[in-house]
């Protein structure tokens, strides 16, 4: 099924016969189309400012959106956002790095070799049934607070689904495609470069998407526990505060960094994948 | 296209076996091919023609006899046979020219647009694979396949998921660049009509074993509904028959 919004909003906005009130405008039913994802987050908001504005809500509770807004100003203007926010990106692609260079060497590994896919998957598949936030106690007392703990966790959460999605994509490539290449004289490495590597992209890259969620996931939880800095310190220490509108905007950064790494993989997918049929509506 | 070095290379097997676990599926074949011939192989599903085709593509060994191409083992010649197969397998993460130029080294983008060309797909270089019919694929296939000017094509029904139309086009295609390139053409099909059609020889592979062979003595191109060809037809037909009631 194609992804991306403007195809979607092609096939919708294009009913055989015009309603007569659009008759004359023909953009109109494609930008309301277009605009209809935003329309909930807008009624919320809204609904948001006229409960905190008439006092339904209490702003112990939940601070509006204009509190917010000053919060961030004023969280902005002495640095220290921009400064909790490169440092919890600095770990986040730190970990990410770390553990996704790992799981995908692994992945390869035990993709291509039987011996060693048998020696290890099993010990790794034990390993991934601990949760991963169970080992943050463990993490703190081998690694204190220090940036160690939070590189190691995180690495351990986006080390899984990057090695069993690329593990997974190199056991299930086309076996015929393989056959093929072998009997087009294709060996080492450029079968694996023009054969298998290729073939298991879709399912590394799926990998990569997981990996990326568990990563904000394990970062926030881990500077809530124990840093001294990052924008999960940042939240925790104006709860201590009682600075309500802070917390939120954490709590918004958080939501909007995580968007953000979702459309920078849909980026690389949409990139890497584009003889894929899936992402190429042409044929 | 010059002709000059994709001429055929001749076939001999002596004695080849080749078995499954408990199952032989090739018993005793021997057979001698003259280079640039055409021949056909058509058999019941499970009389080991595929089986065989793999052994002249060196995907698999036989357990006993030997195959030569010319004077040398097969495992030495190699590099001169090319298998189509049933599915066209091209990668879909491949451009087509970049499909067709698998497995080549040096410079080999001028020869692969010759081909193109010579399959009727030079305006589709570079399209993905994902945006073309069957036939077309299969086209590119056969082009992938030429581009190492082999001197032994092997097809294993590579014609067997087309419409009727689309595989009488792709026959006389495959006849015609036969013609020109002068290598020696091994198809397996079940299909009779396409076996007298194409090829010089027929063969029928019974339980593992060469049950009988035809000889096709008819110009090229060979015209459907020509009287001699269909009464050959009729009787592989009729035998073929015998051979399911045996």
């Amino acid at each position: 099924m194609p992804r991306d919004a403007d195809f979607f909003s092609r096939e919708v906005a294009a009913p055989a016969t015009p309603r007569p009130r659009t008759r004359g405008w023909p953009g109109a039913r494609a930008v309301a189309v277009r605009s209809l994802p935003w329309l909930v987050p807008a009624v919320l908001l809204a609904l948001w400012e006229i409960g905190a504005a008439s006092g339904a809500i209490s702003p112990q509770i939940l601070p509006g959106p204009g509190d917010v807004i000053s919060g961030f100003w004023s969280v902005s203007q002495t640095g220290e956002l921009w400064n909790d926010l490169g440092i919890s990106t600095a770990r986040a692609l730190g970990g990410l790095a770390i553990g996704g260079s790992i799981g995908f060497a692994l992945g390869i590994l035990n993709g291509m070799s039987p011996l060693s896919a048998k020696l290890l998957d099993t010990t790794l598949q034990m390993i991934r049934n601990v949760p991963i936030l169970a080992l943050i106690p463990l993490a703190i007392l081998w690694f204190g607070i220090g940036e160690s703990a939070k590189l190691f966790l995180i690495a351990l959460g986006v080390f899984f689904p990057v090695y069993f999605n690329t593990y997974h994509g190199i056991r299930h490539v086309d076996a015929g495609l393989v056959e093929m290449a072998r009997a087009y004289r294709l060996s080492g490495a450029e079968l694996f470069r023009r054969v298998i590597f290729p073939g298991a992209l879709p399912s590394i890259l799926v990998g990569l998407r997981y990996a990326l969620g568990i990563m904000w996931l394990v970062l926030i939880v881990a500077e809530m526990v124990s840093a001294s800095s990052g924008i999960g310190y940042m939240t925790m220490n104006a709860r201590d505060d009682m600075q309500t509108n802070i917390v939120v905007l954490g709590i918004l950064i958080y939501a909007l960094l995580g968007k953000l790494a979702d459309l920078i993989a849909h980026a690389i997918e949409k990139r890497a994948l584009r003889w894929h049929p899936n992402f190429h509506p042409k044929s | 296209m010059s002709a000059t070095t994709a001429a055929g290379a001749a076939i001999t097997l002596w004695g080849v076996q080749k078995s499954f676990g408990a199952t032989a599926v090739l018993r005793d074949i021997s057979l001698h091919v003259e280079a640039g011939a055409f021949v056909t192989i058509i058999g019941q599903s499970g009389c080991g023609k595929s089986t065989l085709l793999r052994l002249l593509a060196g995907l698999d060994t036989p357990d006993h006899g030997e195959l030569h191409l010319d004077d040398q083992p097969l495992a030495n010649a190699q590099a001169d046979a090319r298998l189509m197969f049933q599915e066209p397998r091209l990668l879909p993460w491949a451009s087509v020219l970049d499909n067709i130029g698998l497995g080549l080294t040096g410079d080999w983008r001028a020869r692969a647009q010759d081909l193109l060309r010579e399959v009727g797909l030079e305006t589709r270089a570079g399209d993905w694979p994902a945006a073309l019919s069957g036939g077309q694929k299969q086209r590119v296939a056969l082009a992938r396949a030429l581009a190492a000017r082999p001197r032994l094509l092997l097809m294993d029904e590579p014609l067997g998921a087309l419409d009727a139309l689309t595989r009488l086009a792709m026959q006389a295609l495959i006849t015609r660049i036969w013609q020109v390139q002068k290598f020696t053409a091994v198809l397996v099909t079940h299909d009779v009509h396409e076996a007298v059609t194409l090829g010089d020889h027929v063969i029928l592979l019974e339980r593992g074993r060469i049950a009988q062979t035809w000889r096709i003595n008819q110009p090229r191109p060979r015209e459907t509904g020509n009287p001699d060809l269909a009464a050959t037809e009729a009787a592989i037909l009729r035998r073929l028959l015998q051979s399911e009631t045996v």
